[in-house]
């Protein structure tokens, strides 16, 4: 590998000099590069601003804050704004969706695309390459235009789910499926089931082709079927990766995502719906942003962020013990 | 190699499976499609299902009519251009230089790129920078938003990492300046990484209707998506019912549907990406693995 400090001065030429390049002070070194510096600054600057600037702001949590006045005349309340959500009386609902709408996403989320990408493996041709691509599409698609489709599709009236299920008679009468508490889970961990098993596949496609072909071929002149080397051959062969992934999907649990139950429950306006929909996520879009209780939405805020560093740190422990792999 | 029957039935059955899927993945987004040249009046009486029954463009005609429709289309097509283009320039060149050795502060700036990718402050302290940088309720916030993408600045870095350097050598033999090495030499040969990561950005600048939901009040401001949603929400704009109303004056009987308008919007909101996307599959396949190798 070259040596080039700054891209200026070659190693040999400092040399010449006689004075090595580990000898300049920091600060003529980085006049020297300035040019590496203007590259790197307006980006650094984008990072300062808009990421650690953020990052300060939870103390808004600790704050009366009233975004009209100056952030240093707002009151310190202490601890005043955690305590009000803890005793909220949606608290406890809020927990239950938010822990078991993550973990039935992680659940069915994480084993879709790879079980996508094993029957896949069966197939070829152009047989493969048209389901890659359809199965691809939603993933392009925003949850606008899928929540659209979804009322479209879940529709009381005419709605396809409900003709289907009229015409085997397995209803006697159409549903409205997206006021009724019981199936929002179902229909929230599905869509994103469908929209995301296409393109999680493309990872899991790529170890598998990776796969030394002997390995089939000694199975099968052993005897063993394709069912079996998928079981003895193929899932081993990919399970680092699937470790991998495993693990920063349990460190990112919490941060799934909430646009789906945003449109779904048509920015929270279905109240039939809202108290299993209802996550930390959305109650400080909610709050915040709807109610303008710009610090008591920032406490419930600090408060997952709390949560989803402790899970991402729990992850990544037992990665390093067991998995042999970390995140850092 | 001879299958077994064993083997036969698991084809089979695979390939049953392997169907089924497609047709669920593809069918809501043809039936929208197909309800969208559909008369609305007709939709309403049910069975539309694989092909338009009382074929029309009337949908279409309206929806670009419709003013709101139109300039929202717009915003979108703008934001996406300058935002992909805004933040694949800074990227770039901020991983370019972070690939350089010897660079003074990179390991400080390495460690505060990378904490951002796992901890943030949250929507509210985030809207209220916003708020006091006079960046609410902007067009520039809008391209601005997600500019730095620290997985991108990752991905760009492996990338010049890898490039032979023989390359920019005998560039600044030449007498090219770092930045004109950059410009000249680096840029141009990044053609793969750039569509991957152009691609990447402009999806989620072209789907985005989230950010502008919160940030941006302004009607005249507000891309597609975020238009859409609130046709969805509410049934349909003021504006739209109003259009309707002067439209249906005009025929005889009204054809037109709140519903067969959401289904044309919807398609005109995601037709482009659709029919971009394919072409660049070969090249986002490769991101996403450039990716996931350097997690």
């Amino acid at each position: 590998m070259k040596a080039v400090n700054g891209g200026v001065s070659p190693q040999a030429a400092a040399a010449a000099v006689g004075k090595p390049e580990k000898k300049m002070s920091l600060g003529r070194r980085f006049i020297k590069q300035w040019d590496f510096q203007l590259m790197i600054w307006p980006a650094m600057l984008f990072i300062l601003v808009f990421s650690y600037g953020p990052m300060w702001g939870v103390l808004l949590a600790f704050k009366e804050y009233n975004i009209f006045a100056p952030f240093s005349e707002s009151p310190w309340v202490g601890t005043l704004q955690f305590r009000m959500f803890f005793e909220s009386p949606e608290f406890w609902d809020i927990m239950r969706n938010t822990f078991c709408i993550a973990l039935l996403k992680l659940a069915i989320g994480f084993p879709a695309p790879i079980i996508l990408a094993l029957l896949l493996n069966e197939v070829g041709g152009w047989f493969k390459r048209v389901v890659q691509t359809v199965t691809y599409i939603p993933h392009f698609m925003s949850w606008v235009v899928i929540s659209g489709m979804a009322f479209s599709m879940l529709s009381v009236d005419q709605g396809t789910v409900n003709d289907v299920l009229l015409f085997f008679h397995l209803i006697d009468e159409p549903i409205n499926w997206l006021s009724k508490p019981d199936y929002f889970w179902g229909i929230l961990v599905s869509l994103n089931v469908w929209k995301e098993i296409g393109f999680g596949s493309i990872v899991y496609l790529a170890a598998i082709v990776g796969i030394d072909p002997a390995m089939y071929e000694a199975a099968s002149i052993d005897g063993a079927s394709r069912f079996k080397q998928i079981f003895l051959i193929t899932i081993p062969s990919i399970m680092p990766i699937m470790i991998i992934f495993l693990i920063l999907g349990i460190g990112n649990t919490l941060n799934a995502g909430y646009e789906d139950i945003l449109v779904l429950t048509k920015n929270m306006n279905n109240g039939i719906v809202m108290p299993v929909a209802n996550v930390i996520d959305t109650y400080v879009y909610q709050m915040g942003v709807l109610n303008q209780r710009y610090s008591y939405a920032t406490a419930a805020g600090v408060f997952k962020s709390v949560l989803s560093v402790t899970l991402l740190l729990v992850a990544n422990g037992f990665a390093r013990r067991f998995g042999k792999t970390s995140l850092w | 190699m001879k299958l077994t029957l064993g083997d036969k039935v698991l084809k089979t059955v695979v390939y049953v499976i392997l169907l089924a899927l497609a047709f669920v993945t593809f069918y809501p987004f043809w039936n929208s499609l197909v309800l969208s040249f559909n008369t609305g009046s007709d939709t309403s009486l049910g069975g539309v299902t694989f092909w338009p029954r009382d074929f029309t463009f009337e949908n279409y005609g309206i929806v670009f009519k419709e003013s709101g429709i139109y300039h929202a289309y717009l915003i979108t097509i703008l934001r996406t251009i300058i935002g992909t283009f805004l933040a694949m320039f800074f990227t770039a060149m901020f991983a370019y230089a972070m690939s350089k050795k010897g660079i003074v502060f990179k390991k400080t700036y390495m460690i505060l790129a990378v904490i951002t990718m796992f901890f943030n402050g949250g929507l509210i302290p985030y809207f209220i920078i916003v708020y006091n940088l006079h960046l609410y309720d902007t067009f520039m916030f809008l391209v601005l938003h997600g500019m730095i993408n620290v997985y991108n600045m990752i991905i760009f870095r492996t990338f010049f990492m890898e490039m032979p350097d023989g390359l920019e050598e005998s560039a600044k033999i030449d007498g090219c300046s770092n930045f004109g090495v950059f410009f000249r030499i680096v840029l141009p040969v990044s053609g793969p990484v750039i569509a991957t990561l152009s691609l990447f950005t402009a999806v989620f600048l072209w789907n985005d209707w989230f950010i502008p939901a919160v940030f941006i009040s302004n009607q005249e401001l507000i891309p597609l998506q975020t238009l859409l949603v609130q046709i969805i929400n509410t049934g349909a704009t003021d504006n739209l019912i109003q259009n309707m109303n002067t439209f249906a004056q005009n025929m005889v009987e009204n054809t037109v549907t709140v519903k067969a308008l959401q289904m044309a919007t919807m398609m005109v909101a995601t037709l482009p990406i659709l029919m971009i996307y394919p072409f660049l599959q070969k090249y986002f396949v490769k991101g996403v693995l450039v990716g996931s190798l350097k997690e």
